[in-house]
């Protein structure tokens, strides 16, 4: 790790854990380590309950940690006080999955995309703020005169672009995308992406992408992490993690996409996995995809594996690896 | 082929305060006996309200037109009495809803669930009912029937929450089963594990299946008609080879593009610009011409009638008018 000056953010064995009931615990992200280069994308996957929502919220700071350390440009997310975390708070920005909920459905469009500036005091002349917010507008691809309505006069697709727009509003370096695209019909999806593609290369903007929609995120990941019961399984970039997989969950997860293409998913051979996902609050010992790895040995439920280097910048958390 | 399901010009509107929503417009089609036939289309382009329609379940403020004819098995179900919807719903026909968590009660457990349906329509005991009740649940591939019949909806994970949907459905062997997105909400892997269930099921079976859906990814290994709806109408229909290798229709083309492939590198994301026209006030000629890149004069102001490209592929659109 020598070009740890390129690095944006670093995650040093980040824990969440959440307490549910009188005794349990959840450990949503348990022990995770990564780093976002500066202007990349890095592409989080997983099924539902991995963690990796609660981990994209923790590395803003949304979330307090419960071990750990989150490092943005060298300095911990969650010990900044003061003046220092107001200046994160507008470097570090999330846009949301659901963009039906995510919007004060009183404020009007131009107030929310406001919100921002105001707190931040970046511009102080409201006719200014005015101007910027129309440039927002036009920059997301809305029209200048929806600012002054509400959101729900807004399709899924139009809020989705209000999200973005009210993100982008303090200038920020860093965008978490938590599934932004979930919600949208497919037509709407790739204008959203390439929205966000283009914005990265005009602004040099580094995203954390999270999605389970695996197939969008080899379009627009630099890198992709694949996340399973809170825990990092495999870390690589995008071009690797496709042809040459090495994860036996990598594996089947990307053997389950469907292609639209009926000759192709005729010969497809699927890998199945044996029951459903565990619950977060009781994983299995060990590797805690042993009991649905068709190729688990002793050792694998005695030992956790680490994630360890198998090729350039390609890590893994397997035994047999 | 023998047909089970004949759609002939239904409309369905919707009476509301911003005017009245044509969401689906003078549609036809065919269902044939045994086959899967997916209806593709982005939110609020009418596909499930013609699923709805085809179960009977379209409610005030909608209603459907006078001229539209539904013929199951050559008989208008839309003359039907309330006696007969009952008999005909469930048993002939049945649906698979989205989201299975508010489908199901919370407040019944899932054997109970099953076999309402089941004592509603047939003439059995309890124990037989039960005894069928676990039968339907070991056919969809839910380990531990017996237990997992005397359970509640939220001890169930959501995969497993639909394949009950999916029991109860089948439940009685209706001749044609209506799928609303029946795997949206699920993740990748759960959502290949139900598509393969189903599959399976289809072929012992033979049932014919509706599969009503937005992803065109899912539908390639299981459909084998495809209907692509767009804004109320009907903008193109063939078989799954004929969507796929040679779609004719824009639009088709644009939704095919649409999607990132996992087998393609680097393959360019292409955008379908601008959104759906508003359905309070549809355009009078093509829906889709105000987002079509081959757009023509005549296109906004008429909508082309269907042309027959092959046997059973047939495309609304003016390119390929004069082409025969």
């Amino acid at each position: 790790m020598a070009d740890r000056a390129e690095y944006l953010l670093e995650v040093n064995g980040l824990k969440k854990y959440f307490k549910v009931g009188k005794k349990g615990t959840l450990k949503a992200v348990d022990d995770v380590s990564f780093y976002i280069r500066k202007g990349e994308t890095l592409g989080v996957v997983g099924e539902s309950g991995c963690g990796k929502t609660t981990c994209g919220r923790t590395c803003i700071g949304l979330y307090d940690k419960t071990a750990g350390e989150v490092l943005y440009r060298g300095k911990d997310v969650h010990q900044m006080r003061g003046e220092e975390r107001k200046q994160f708070t507008k470097m570090a920005q999330i846009i949301f999955q659901d963009p039906y909920a995510s919007l004060d459905p009183k404020m009007k469009v131009r107030d929310i995309i406001a919100e921002g500036i105001r707190s931040h005091q970046l511009i102080n002349s409201e006719e200014k703020i005015r101007e910027r917010v129309d440039e927002l507008l036009v920059t997301v691809g809305l029209d200048q005169e929806y600012g002054d309505r509400y959101v729900h006069e807004f399709s899924g697709g139009q809020r989705q672009r209000i999200g973005i727009a009210r993100a982008l509003a303090v200038e920020p370096e860093f965008i978490v995308c938590d599934e932004p695209i979930s919600a949208l019909d497919v037509s709407i999806q790739a204008q959203i992406v390439n929205l966000l593609g283009k914005l990265q290369k005009e602004k040099g903007l580094t995203y954390m992408f999270i999605a389970h929609d695996l197939s969008m995120v080899k379009y627009i990941s630099d890198r992709v992490m694949v996340m399973y019961l809170g825990k990092i399984v495999e870390i690589t970039a995008s071009g690797q993690l496709y042809n040459h997989p090495a994860h036996p969950y990598t594996k089947a997860l990307l053997s389950a996409i469907p292609i639209p293409d009926p000759k192709v998913e005729e010969e497809k051979v699927r890998i199945r996995m044996e029951g459903e996902i565990p619950s977060p609050v009781d994983p299995p010992k060990g590797c805690r995809f042993q009991n649905r790895c068709q190729y688990a040995t002793e050792k694998c439920r005695m030992e956790e594996p680490e994630l360890k280097l198998i090729g350039k910048d390609h890590y893994v958390a397997c035994h047999m690896c | 082929m023998e047909k089970i399901l004949e759609v002939r010009n239904l409309s369905v509107a919707f009476e509301t305060y911003s005017g009245k929503v044509q969401a689906v417009r003078d549609i036809s089609f065919d269902i044939e006996k045994g086959s899967v036939t997916a209806i593709v289309g982005e939110s609020g382009c009418g596909k499930s309200v013609t699923s709805k329609a085809v179960m009977g379940l379209i409610r005030k403020p909608g209603k459907i037109s006078d001229e539209s004819e539904i013929l199951f098995q050559g008989e208008n179900i839309l003359k039907y009495t309330e006696k007969q919807w009952q008999s005909y719903r469930g048993q002939q026909c049945s649906i698979v809803f989205q989201d299975a968590l508010t489908a199901l009660n919370p407040t019944m457990n899932i054997g109970k669930q099953i076999t309402e349906k089941i004592r509603v329509h047939k003439k059995v005991s309890k124990q037989e009912a039960w005894q069928e009740g676990i039968r339907m649940l070991e056919l969809v591939g839910i380990p531990n029937a017996q237990m997992r019949m005397k359970q509640y909806p939220h001890e169930f994970s959501g995969g497993m929450r639909q394949r009950v949907m999916i029991a109860i459905a089948l439940t009685l062997n209706p001749k044609l089963l209506i799928a609303d997105e029946p795997t949206t909400a699920l993740d990748v892997t759960i959502q290949a594990d139900i598509l393969e269930m189903m599959k399976g099921i289809q072929k012992t079976h033979g049932m014919s299946i509706i599969l009503i859906t937005h992803d065109l990814g899912i539908v390639a290994n299981f459909a084998t008609n495809i209907i692509v709806m767009y804004a109320g109408k009907v903008m193109e229909r063939g078989s799954a080879e004929d969507i796929f290798y040679s779609p004719a229709h824009p639009y088709t083309e644009a939704l095919l593009k649409a999607v990132p492939r996992l087998d393609m590198e680097d393959e360019q994301l292409e955008t379908i610009e601008g959104a759906p026209p508003n359905m309070a006030n549809p355009p009078t000629g093509c829906p889709f011409a105000d987002r079509c890149r081959k757009r023509m004069d005549i296109c906004k102001q008429e909508f082309p009638q269907e042309t027959e490209l092959a046997e059973g592929h047939e495309v609304c659109c003016w390119l390929w008018k004069g082409e025969r």
